[in-house]
């Protein structure tokens, strides 16, 4: 321990860079959504009005409208499924190699591949592309997620607890409610939370399953196309607010998580 | 400073050492001197300091203020890999990795030595240790035993001039732990390397050890051979930690007798002022046609050899423990009256 | 296991009907149109062909595919230096502090990922704050045209994904027994040695991991060439976007597809082969 009190400070250098390379770019983003002027040019004061300019710009809110209707409906439909999902894999008495490639595939396949695949496969069934199906994308990688994040909390799930409760006379079902579900249950949040920020992030399949028009534009869509015609004070507003909720979600993700682990 | 021939001179000399963990005095002055080829154990409960010492020797930990001498040089100042002594770990921290040939010739390839030196080197400390059909297995294939053996070997091969041992057995079950205490010692005696073992198992320590020092709280309380210790336990706690101990709480009264309730043992030469008598349960006596002092029996634990008794007696609110052989009293059932002899000569007594 | 035993497959059922229709079956989908042909006005003709995958090896695709392999590679790379010590630091940080430092050093991860590349957009610009700190250093030549390269593609690629790489690689050096690394300090390794025979052969897995996942969404990717490279700069997965998009060519788009699920595959698949080999590593962390 101690013979490596020399080599911290290398370490906190090497922390120092790293973060800084990590940080500094949102810092500056964040930074010149309150600058007046907006340009990265010059620092003219300090002025929220890029904030109020976003409040009155009727299609980023419909964007913003929208990106809550898919992240909300993919995070109850994933967050149900991937829990289950996690308890059924957990308890099966023989790892399947099947079902783990199946669970694990959404984290790994490029996005663009599934994107397409979507898209091919949305318009062989003739279906309208909108909403409902960035929806039904979705929910394929965040079920994936809640999926590993409640497999994590299981696999130190103490099963003696449940085989207790069953001793002491109570039903499966009891059981399942009164014991397992609120051990659980900080698990399935941060899950769910995770699968919210993934949602509202999430660009490229949306980009591809949300079809023409402007009813199923979501935030990323909508950041994508004025990224495209250049930087604008809006965009470092709006950029701010978004990776602001994402990094709230993940504090709490994080926060409830930990509270029962230790 | 010390001009004495070398033949005498220990070869590990710990000078007044000292290591703080924020406020906590994990090692407290603590000096001791380790002769060559000796049979060393460094004995106490968890947190009494004995592995943070052990580290600091072999270069872990950096001492707070002290000298590590050996073979007369200040070694304090090294950085691990410079030490001419070496660690076994607890964990055995065998290289994943490497297959068990890799694991013994890693520290002599540190050296820079020749292949065909190494080569030999391995194959000798592999037949030595039995572990030559293992040379090509990797770690996880090998047992618990075997692994030690591994750990062993891989210090032992590069020739330490004090091999330090880190609760060596302590991952091993009861029979091989036996089997292996008995082993250690062989190996020692064969290599002769001087051993330095970390333990908090006392039996461990007084099978094996030719001399160990008790520490607790950082403090070293006393340093002897095992015989010395078991026998003239320097204070309560050592007299409690090494084997087992009953203690009677009384006075000594000016004429050299100690006294408690319907107990009385003389003890010329003893001072004055409340005390308490230390007995081993061997060093008591069954008399079973009366006479000596009165005591029921609460219980008793049949251990094969022996039988340990529980004899409830007015002087004391814990029940005296008492070792008989097996074959007696073996009819004595629970409550029945009895009646101990204390021999005075095998008596410790301790002033409150 | 009395745990609901009976019922396991009843439980995962949905999710797992869920991912068959629409995941797997798309994915299988668009493998099939990879060999047919396309319809003169777009669509498929349902004709079997294998002149998809010739086009994919077609010189001009090739060289995308081959220079899209060389900036993944780059990245790989870059991330690898960049993440190791970085993941090496925080797992020498106080224990109590890991957690934190390694939490913050993957948030920017979970951020949007348009908004972390648009952020490079801000940096590198002509008017950005790169060229404004050079000309305030003194500078006063033409301003640097730092944004619309091969340069910033790179670092884009390599600042969106560094932080998975560093927790791969944190997640196997924390799992590392330290008596292994004072074994071998103990045995007369110097630091160098510890860490190129011990350290690294035994976090070569977490390495490979990250690595691997890098690759592969650096090679695939679109929105980085197309943000930071520049409209002329193409990666592989610029190629199958405009295969689907504009060019209305979904069987050859589907061909490319399949070429990165491949690489994908192989890639994964030697990751693992990589990770049985240094076996034992479990067997390394402390008990």
């Amino acid at each position: 321990m101690s013979s490596a009190a020399g080599a911290r400070l290398p370490g906190r250098i090497v922390l120092f860079c790293v973060f800084g390379f990590l940080y500094l770019p949102i810092a500056v983003l964040v930074l010149l959504s309150f600058n007046e002027a907006g340009l990265p040019t010059t620092w003219s004061g300090f002025s929220t009005k890029w904030y109020v300019a976003l409040a009155g710009n009727s299609e980023i809110l419909g964007a913003a409208w929208n990106t809550l209707v898919v992240a909300v409906a993919a995070t109850l439909i994933s967050t149900v499924l991937g829990t289950l999902l996690a308890i059924g894999m957990e308890t099966r008495r023989r790892k399947s190699t099947g079902l783990e490639a199946l669970a694990f595939a959404p984290m790994v396949i490029p996005d663009i591949v599934l994107a397409v695949a979507l898209l091919t496969f949305f318009s062989r069934l003739n279906l309208t592309l909108g909403l409902h199906t960035i929806i039904l994308s979705h929910v394929i990688f965040d079920l994936a997620f809640v999926c590993s994040i409640v497999r994590a909390r299981l696999k130190h799930f103490d099963y003696s607890i449940v085989e207790a409760s069953r001793d002491l006379g109570a039903s499966g079902w009891t059981t399942f409610w009164r014991v397992t579900f609120p051990v659980l249950l900080p698990a399935i949040i941060a899950g769910a939370l995770l699968a919210f920020t993934l949602s509202v992030d999430e660009f490229i399949i949306a980009f591809f399953t949300a079809g023409a028009g402007r009813s199923s534009i979501t935030l990323p869509i909508q950041i994508y196309s004025m990224i495209r015609f250049g930087i604008t004070p809006e965009i470092n507003a709006l950029a701010t607010i978004v990776m602001g909720v994402s990094a709230l979600a993940l504090l709490i993700s994080q926060w409830v998580n930990k509270e029962q682990m230790s | 400073m010390n001009q004495e021939p070398t033949a005498q001179e220990p070869i590990l000399r710990i000078d007044g050492l000292s290591k703080s963990f924020g406020p906590v005095r994990a090692v407290d002055n603590v000096s001791l001197d380790i002769q060559r080829n000796e049979f060393f154990a460094l004995l106490g409960p968890s947190g009494c300091g004995k592995t943070t010492l052990l580290r600091m020797l072999a270069g872990f930990e950096t001492p707070g203020s002290g000298r590590i001498l050996l073979d007369g040089t200040d070694i304090a100042p090294l950085s691990p890999e410079k030490r001419p002594l070496n660690l076994m770990f607890q964990s055995y921290a065998l290289f994943p990795h490497m297959t068990i040939r890799k694991n013994l010739s890693y520290g002599l390839e540190m050296e820079r030595l020749a292949k065909t030196e190494i080569n030999h080197r391995v194959d000798e400390i592999m037949a030595v240790t039995d572990l030559t059909p293992f040379a090509e297995r990797k770690p996880e294939q090998l047992s618990g035993g075997q692994k030690q053996r591994v750990a062993l070997a891989r210090s032992l091969i590069k020739r330490p001039k004090v091999l330090l041992l880190d609760e060596p057995l302590g991952a091993l079950d009861k029979k091989l732990r036996e089997r292996m205490q008995l082993e250690l010692k062989r190996l020692q005696h064969e290599v002769g390397i001087t051993f330095i073992i970390v333990t908090h198992d006392q039996e461990e320590a007084l099978v094996m050890a030719d001399r160990m020092a008790i520490l607790k709280d950082g403090r070293l309380l006393q340093c002897g051979a095992p015989e010395e210790i078991y026998e003239h336990p320097a204070d309560r706690f050592v007299a409690n930690f090494i084997g087992v101990m009953n203690f009677i709480s009384g006075v000594v009264t000016p004429n050299g007798s100690f006294e408690a309730d319907g107990l009385s043992v003389p003890m010329p030469g003893a001072a004055a002022g409340p005390a308490t008598l230390a007995i081993r349960p061997e060093s008591i006596a069954v008399s079973m046609n009366g006479g000596g002092i009165a005591g029921s029996l609460v219980d008793a634990a049949y251990h094969g050899l022996d039988r340990v008794l529980h004899v409830k007696i007015a002087a004391c609110e814990t029940p005296l423990q008492v070792r008989v052989p097996a074959h007696t009293s073996a009819d004595l059932g629970i409550g029945s009256p009895i009646h101990l002899g204390i021999d005075p000569d095998r008596c410790r007594l301790f002033p409150d | 296991m009395s745990f609901q035993a009976s019922r396991p497959n009843l439980l995962a059922a949905p999710a797992v009907a869920w991912l068959l229709v629409f995941m797997v079956l798309p994915c299988l989908l668009i493998l099939s149109y990879a060999f047919f042909e396309r319809g003169t006005w777009g669509g498929v003709v349902y004709d079997f062909t294998l002149e998809n995958f010739q086009r994919v090896v077609d010189p001009l695709y090739a060289k995308i595919f081959l220079n899209s392999a060389r900036i993944a590679g780059l990245v790989t790379l870059i991330a690898i230096l960049i993440a190791y010590p970085a993941a090496y630091a925080i797992n020498r940080a106080p224990k109590h502090r890991q957690a934190m430092l390694l939490f913050f050093a993957v948030l920017p991860f979970w951020s949007n990922y348009l908004i972390r590349t648009y952020a490079w957009i801000v940096l590198l610009n002509r008017e950005g704050l790169l060229n404004n700190l050079l000309r305030m250093a003194g500078y006063d030549g033409e301003p640097l045209s730092l944004l619309y390269s091969e340069g910033a593609v790179i670092v884009g690629l390599v600042y969106n994904y560094l932080p998975f790489v560093i927790l791969a690689i944190y997640s196997t050096l924390s799992r590392l027994n330290p008596e292994l690394m004072e074994a071998s300090r103990d045995l007369g390794g110097g630091p160098v040695s510890t860490f190129l025979r011990v350290t690294l052969p035994l976090t070569m897995s977490g390495v490979a991991a990250g690595g691997v996942f890098v690759f592969v969404l650096s090679i695939g990717n679109f929105v980085t060439p197309a943000l930071l490279g520049g409209g002329r700069f193409q990666m592989i997965g610029n190629v199958v976007y405009d295969q689907f998009l504009t060019a209305n060519d979904w069987p050859f788009g589907a061909a490319l597809g399949m070429v990165l699920i491949a690489t994908m595959i192989i890639l994964l698949f030697l990751q693992g082969r990589a990770t049985a080999h240094a076996s034992g590593e479990r067997a390394g962390a402390p008990s």
